[in-house]
């Protein structure tokens, strides 16, 4: 035992217990920060000014952001060390190499050879880049991608990311798309005018414009397309009933593996769906509107900052406040509770339910929560007619889907098809057929999470409610085909380490249960008892929809694919 | 259908498990299978936290409804139909703790692991999935260990931590399987923020946040008792074995409702230090008293030798006999505690003033509110606080000024914390930025020493703004009209010069003050301790009566009182000017009840304060003293002088658990009990009586004081017979109308009474002056505070401004916090706050020597960079002997209060060449 006091001395604190913000640090967050609001909510986006900035996130930064926002150090650091995007840097480490290369190793990307393409680039990328595996980035028509800074690149070669590297092309390329004066030119935000003037013409003339949107919609039988397909009108009408002010939410947090429609509306026509929002509130009543884009998008969030600017100084009609937030790399902050959480400047941890974000959602209030695609289709529906959409459908079904189609197949893609159109009718004639030397094996009909069904069940309708019986759902339409020279196994298992990676983290059956189910599907051998009662209680018992389907994969590849896991071919 | 006795009124009606049982609104379906006995495992929820609902190991079916639900979490509805232990959620609440035993650890670090209990009450057997790789343990904090192989992730310690506690050390970083408890950034607990409050471990369920020591062994016995330290009189369980507290937990007590703070929780073992004094001590006949304070660390009792209890008595009587029967009994003087409890308070003043036969009785209480006791006496009649800290969940805004409330009343600050976190408007004053200041909504940092121009300005604002309470005013008070006269000069532009706070802030808080439904007023030590304490504190009151925001829920005046029961010391007449109940010694009424009761007559002449005690000491008016508890050579200004004082007195007896440095002064030295040693009654700022209960015996021949007391009294000539406090509380109740309704019994039952209470099924009064002022006329009156400096103001030769006071880990003289391990290891050496560019400047880095020295001493301690300091300003503990502040503090005193001004001198600072190690 040391002498008491020079223990004593050791221990000699020389400030106040704790980080303390230091000057440089301070006057930097200060600058950097400018005139912007402090709150808490904005947290996230300023941690994004100075991940920018550097490249990561020092700690004396994260200190000083803390005292400038009036945080304690643990709730900026909780929320920074949630997000992947944000590159945390320790007291004693060197800074991250100044150029990140994303890669994806996603089904799709997996599919197109993403191992072999990580393998070439790691012996070859040199100093100054770090390749990072990263989960879909929303382009699996391209696959495989990798994304270099901000620029994404597919189908990428090894070659053709290192060019990309050494002229450090690294900023995203903005799509061709209508600006806003060519969209007004061509008649837009015509339809928000007259909703506002209240002088629309549908068949029932007596109503209020706000009635005739709501009328058209629940004719046309347009549901949520972010994957739960709530009835649209109903939200609407429920919203209109809550006390004011009501607040909006729109998710563009497209990260469910094979999902890409999102990005391929905004990239055709990002007006459409701005005037789909102004829109939709107009009619519910909104107080203001956040926008939550995914960070994956950077070249979707310059150019809609580029258009939102351009409606602002010139509005059609007046506007409510809209706000573009925006992710930092978390799957789950696609879960609408997660997103508000997340737009709050918080971890993206889902909320329990009830009571339900339209009662109690955004900052406490009443809140309009969309998936981006609903609200692109809003003013076609009205304009056109409810029966535009609902006529269209196959095998019983009514309405358009848009499938993001990719795998193995000879034209990966959105493609609008016919609701209830069969995965056979969907490659046969809108995907051009299988590749060639490929049969079709079996497919993801929802991404990740909606499970795999085999080829003997490809003339399934596929819609809203017509792939439970299977065990499956398909969500947003995110169609990933496999032939006979994938695996099933494989794809499952890629899945369950996604939600292993990406689950949020609070409550059980998903945090530990996602762990232990990738640790039983790197078994040969599955130990179908002990997955089956974990899957069911992982559905069960989880607090939101990552966790509830989770399971989903490794369930259809014990019920269709037994085979690939050490068991009889079923019956 | 069952039906339960505690059933609500309101009912919600619901099927749990076949049987319809009734849910009052706001409870949830587990609060009512709880309630009807019915177990439902659980891990995240804890009663008192926010239902969270993380863990999943409570979730049940509902009818209807596709997944489970967390009972926790969900709220019955009239006609629900759940199940709780059907298949389905049977299965799952299996899982879920198997998934969490999963990864648990072979050693348990904990006595009662909730985990453990859940698994073995449904049965399980061992887990079937293969378990992760362990965490590695931190254990760089002196408390508190951390075993996150243990931890499942509930956040019940964040939960605690931010939102109990307000401390918001603990975060809950990365994501998925990387989800894990941190401190700030992910940093070791011991380099963390952590103030070692202890919430956290106390709602861990796993032992993964775990108390260092005490874990060892497992307790054999449980004693209920009050917390030794501050005013806040937080409730505790002390764990025993052995005459050995192995340790503290928080009970749901009135005033912390379970929560403690880190000198609560692991503050206990200076009771079993080494130093404990174990036998009576007799001063050597070859060691004359010097004045210089020169301990041999070797041999602490150089100058004493070991006596019976017999002989120590005896001389200590003899000598104070003597001195009263050839001097008079105004040669004699007492200083009593209040770290004792009212029935040794009680007994120690009854004792000078019937056996001594003066009124030179007197206490700590004139070191640190005697000034807001003299302002509210004279105002409007009654010292104690008017509402209790509680009420501030009935407050719209709360004002605290000169109080660092996170680090002196921890507990209390939590609840001030809470409002904030209610959306309550918290408006912080002082000249030094301390914690509470983070918290607050607005922070107004004035000069040190212009407390007066900073609330005359916001009373003037009130008046400009046209807030006053008229109504109140006409029908609750005297003098206003002159108070508005005096008023006129100082408005906002006027005064925002001097104390150096803008116009615009101090009319918005006078504002938001005026003219919120309900406002309340806390202050500390840096309004009272200043020459000018009692027109600060008249100021305030001021402020609270023109706005009539007293004498309603949520509003009123709160001195918060340091000592544990500093309140109840003062209320038995630990005071010279009052007998018990604040009944003055010159008011013939009075004291003729008490010679009636006491049966001889009482000095009708008020006796002289703790400073001017020491002054007539030097005087040579007062050449004996009885010192009980107290450490006047510490906790005295102008130290040289008092222990000057102290070692020219001709007979001293001081009675303690340690040999403090006012014990080196002594002739004859008693061994006392520290407070788990001893029962007895406490008062805490609320005006709570709380019941101590003595769970462990005296070490060696230390004795119990209320035994010390008597038996010195019964030498002195007084035939005293009290057996046990309940004799001496029963004796107080009889002079004290305003706890006449608090009965021992009523005390051993329910563990808190607030007084007044004047009969036996009283309720006791939280709030005060909802219809009238204590006063003759039943109505407040105003008295206008002047504008006056400090007593020695900065110069050329000492260009800096001293502020003293306390902090978080250490007490007082720090005679007990210093001989604690896990204290003494936070806060092991003298510090100096100084802000950083003040030390850039003066070349001094933090960790340092800096010295500092007065026109009275100069001390030298180690700086500490604060940027909660003005510039100018140095911050320093009075806790440590070797760099004792007060040697250099101003003896100068309030003239109304006679409150030294601990909190303002002139000192210079430069670069210090001692090695202090």
């Amino acid at each position: 035992m040391p002498h008491q006091d020079q223990a004593a001395v050791r221990n000699q604190r020389i400030g106040p217990k704790g980080r303390s913000a230091c000057p440089e640090a301070l006057s930097e967050i200060r600058q950097l920060l400018g005139d912007a609001a402090r709150r808490p909510d904005l947290l996230i986006e300023h941690l994004h000014r100075i991940q920018d900035r550097h490249g990561y996130l020092a700690a004396a930064q994260l200190v000083a952001l803390a005292e400038e926002m009036g945080l304690s150090p643990a709730e900026v650091y909780e929320v920074a060390s949630f997000y992947h995007h944000f590159h945390l840097l320790k007291d004693d480490q060197d800074p991250p190499p100044e150029l990140t290369l994303r890669v994806c190793d996603s089904i799709s990307c997996s599919l197109a050879g993403a191992e072999s393409l990580i393998a070439n680039l790691k012996s070859a990328l040199g100093e100054g880049v770090r390749l990072q595996r990263v989960p879909c980035v929303g382009r699996c028509d391209q696959a495989p991608v990798t994304v270099v800074g901000n620029n994404p690149i597919g189908p990428a070669t090894a070659t053709g990311v290192q060019a990309q590297i050494r002229n450090r092309a690294v900023a995203p390329v903005l799509p061709e798309y209508p600006d806003y004066d060519a969209y007004r030119a061509a008649g837009g935000y015509q339809l928000l005018r007259r909703i506002q003037q209240q002088r629309i013409q549908t068949d029932d003339p007596g109503a209020t414009a706000a009635e005739q949107v709501i009328q058209t919609l629940e004719e046309s039988g347009l549901r949520g397309l972010g994957g739960a397909g709530f009835a649209t009108a109903r939200k609407w009408r429920i919203l209109r009933s809550q006390p004011s002010p009501r607040l909006m939410a729109v998710n563009i947090d497209e990260g469910e593996p094979g999902t890409f429609k999102d990005r391929h509306f905004l990239e055709q026509d990002p007006h459409r769906f701005l005037e789909g929002v102004l829109i939709a509130a107009s009619v519910v009543g909104i107080a203001e509107v956040y926008i939550y884009l995914r960070d994956e998008y950077a070249g979707i969030r310059a150019m809609l900052e580029q258009e939102l600017t351009a409606l602002r100084t010139d509005p059609p009609c007046p506007l409510p406040p809209v706000h573009l937030r925006r992710g930092a790399g978390s799957y789950v902050c696609g879960e609408e509770s997660a997103m508000i959480e997340s737009i709050e400047g918080k971890r993206g941890m889902p909320r329990l339910r009830p009571p339900y974000v339209a009662e109690l959602g955004l900052f406490g209030r009443p809140t309009l929560v969309h998936n981006m695609e609903t609200l692109y289709w809003i003013r076609d529906l009205v304009e056109w007619g409810p029966c535009w959409f609902k006529d269209q459908g196959r095998h019983g079904r009514q309405g358009l889907r848009a499938f993001s189609v990719s795998g193995r197949i000879r034209l990966p893609g959105v493609h609008l098809a016919p609701a209830g159109i069969t995965l056979r009718e969907l490659v046969e004639e809108f995907c051009g057929g299988m590749l060639e030397g490929h049969q079709l094996y079996g497919y993801l009909p929802g991404g990740a999470s909606g499970g795999i069904l085999p080829a003997s069940l490809a003339d399934v309708p596929l819609d809203f409610d017509t792939l439970q019986p299977y065990g499956c759902f398909l969500g947003s339409a995110a169609i990933i085909v496999l032939s006979q020279q994938d695996s099933a196994r494989e794809a499952a298992l890629n899945a369950m380490r996604f939600f292993a990676r990406e689950s949020c983290g609070r409550c059980t059956p998903c945090r530990v249960g996602t762990v232990k189910a990738v640790q039983l599907m790197e078994q040969p051998n599955w130990n179908r008892a002990l997955m089956e009662e974990l899957s069911e209680v992982m559905a069960d018992a989880s607090i939101c929809g990552l966790g509830q389907a989770a399971p989903n994969p490794m369930r259809c590849v014990l019920s269709y694919f037994p085979q690939e896991v050490g068991h009889g071919i079923p019956s | 259908m069952a039906s339960h006795p505690d059933s609500p009124p309101r009912a919600i009606r619901f099927t749990l498990d076949g049987e319809t049982i009734d849910a009052s609104p706001g409870e949830s379906i587990l609060q009512a299978a709880q309630r009807y006995g019915r177990e439902i495992p659980h891990l995240c929820y804890q009663e008192g936290l926010r239902a969270d609902g993380n863990c999943r190991a409570c979730v049940v079916e509902i009818e209807g409804e596709r997944t489970l639900s967390p009972a926790c979490c969900r709220f019955p509805a009239d006609g629900m139909v759940v199940d709780s232990a059907g298949e389905r959620p049977r299965r799952a609440q299996k899982m879920v703790l198997e998934l969490l035993r999963t990864d648990m650890p072979e050693s348990q670090s904990s006595r009662d692991n909730e985990l453990d209990h859940w698994s073995a009450s449904l049965g399980l057997p061992k887990p079937r999935f293969p378990a992760r790789r362990p965490p590695a343990a931190d254990h760089s904090h002196p408390a508190i260990t951390v075993r996150l192989e243990a931890c499942i992730q509930c956040t019940r310690c964040l939960r605690a931590c931010r939102e109990i506690q307000v401390n918001q050390v603990i975060g809950n970083a990365g994501r998925g399987a990387k989800t894990r408890i941190v401190f700030d950034l992910d940093d070791p607990l011991g380099e963390s923020s952590c103030v070692a409050c202890g919430e956290c471990v106390q709602a861990c369920p796993t032992g993964a946040l775990v108390s260092t020591r005490g874990q060892e062994e497992e307790a054999e016995r449980q004693v209920d008792s009050v917390c030794p330290y501050c005013g806040v009189g937080c409730q505790l369980t002390y764990h025993l074995r052995d005459n050995r507290i192995l340790f503290v937990t928080g009970r749901d007590g009135p005033a912390n409702n379970s929560r403690l703070c880190v000198k609560g929780r692991y503050g206990f073992d200076y009771v079993h230090h080494r130093q404990r004094l174990k036998t009576p001590l007799i001063r050597r006949k070859d060691a004359p008293k010097r004045a210089a304070l020169e301990p041999d660390p070797a041999d602490p009792f150089r100058d004493f030798r070991p006596a019976s209890w017999e002989e120590a008595l005896g001389l200590a009587a003899d000598g104070l006999r003597r001195i009263r029967n050839q001097q008079g009994p105004s040669a004699l003087a007492g200083f009593g505690s209040a770290k004792g409890s009212n029935e040794e308070a009680y007994l120690f003043q009854k004792l000078i003033r019937t056996g001594f036969g003066c009124n030179n009785v007197d206490h700590c209480t004139r070191l640190c509110h005697a000034s807001s006791v003299v302002a509210l006496l004279e105002m409007i009649g009654s010292a104690a606080v008017s509402n209790q800290v509680a009420d501030v969940h009935a407050a719209e805004v709360i004002m605290v000024i000169g109080s660092n409330t996170t680090e002196n009343h921890p507990v209390a600050a939590t609840f001030l914390k809470n409002a904030v976190n209610e959306g309550k408007t918290l408006i912080v004053m002082d000249p030094r930025r301390t914690q509470i200041a983070n918290h607050a909504t607005h922070f107004l940092q004035f000069r040190p020493d212009t407390d007066v121009a900073l609330l005359n300005a916001i009373m003037q604002a009130v008046i400009e703004l046209n807030l006053v309470d008229r109504d109140f005013i006409a029908n609750r008070t005297t003098g206003y009209p002159e108070l508005e006269r005096h008023l006129q000069p100082f408005t906002p532009e006027a005064m925002s010069a001097v104390c150096g706070v803008d116009a615009a802030t101090i009319r918005e808080v006078a504002r938001l003050y005026a003219a919120s439904p309900a406002s309340i007023i806390f202050w500390g030590m840096g309004v009272s301790q200043h020459v000018h304490g009692t027109d600060n504190a008249r100021a305030l009151i001021s402020l609270a009566l023109m706005t009539g925001q007293i004498g309603r829920p949520g509003t009123g005046l709160h001195p918060l009182r340091g000592q544990n029961n500093v309140q109840g010391a003062s209320d038995v007449g630990l005071i010279p000017m009052v007998l018990p109940d604040y009944q003055p010694v010159d008011d013939p009424k009075a004291r003729s009840r008490f010679e009636a009761l006491w049966g001889q007559k009482l000095d009708p002449v008020p006796g002289l304060t703790v400073v001017e005690i020491m002054h007539a000491v030097t005087d040579g008016h007062i050449q004996g003293m009885y010192i009980m508890g107290e450490n006047p050579a510490m906790s005295d200004p102008d130290l040289n002088h008092t222990r000057k004082a102290l070692a020219s007195l001709d007979h001293l007896v001081v009675q303690d658990i340690f040999m403090t440095e006012t014990a080196y002064y002594a002739d004859v030295i008693l061994p006392a009990s520290a407070f788990p040693e001893k029962t007895g009654s406490f008062t805490n700022t609320d005006r709570r009586v709380q019941l101590g209960r003595k769970a462990l015996d005296p070490p060696g021949e230390a004795r119990q004081d209320l035994d010390i007391i008597q038996q010195l009294a019964r030498r002195m000539g007084l035939d005293w017979h009290y057996r046990q406090a309940s004799d001496v509380f029963a004796e107080m109740r009889q002079t004290m109308p305003s706890i006449r309704g608090i009965t021992w019994e009523r005390l051993e039952q329910t563990g808190s009474v607030t007084y007044p209470c004047h009969n036996p099924g009283d309720p006791g009064q939280s709030i005060l002056f909802t219809e009238a002022f204590p006063t003759p006329s039943g109505r407040a009156k105003f008295t206008p505070s002047p504008f006056i400096n400090a007593d020695e103001l900065p110069d050329d030769d000492y260009p800096w401004v001293l502020i003293t006071g306390r902090q978080l880990e250490h007490w007082h003289t720090g005679a007990m916090t210093r001989r604690s391990r896990v204290l003494d290891h936070i806060e092991p050496l003298p510090v100096a706050m100084l802000h950083p560019d003040e030390l850039a400047r003066i070349g001094i880095r933090p960790g340092e020597p800096v010295r500092i020295g007065s026109r009275r001493g100069e001390v030298t301690a180690y700086a500490r960079a604060d940027p909660g300091l003005q510039r100018g300003q140095v911050f320093l503990p009075f806790c440590y002997r070797e760099a004792a502040a007060n040697l250099l503090t101003n003896a100068a005193l309030d003239p109304a209060a006679k409150i030294p001004e601990f909190k303002f001198c002139a000192v210079m600072v430069e670069p210090g060449a001692l090695d202090l190690g």
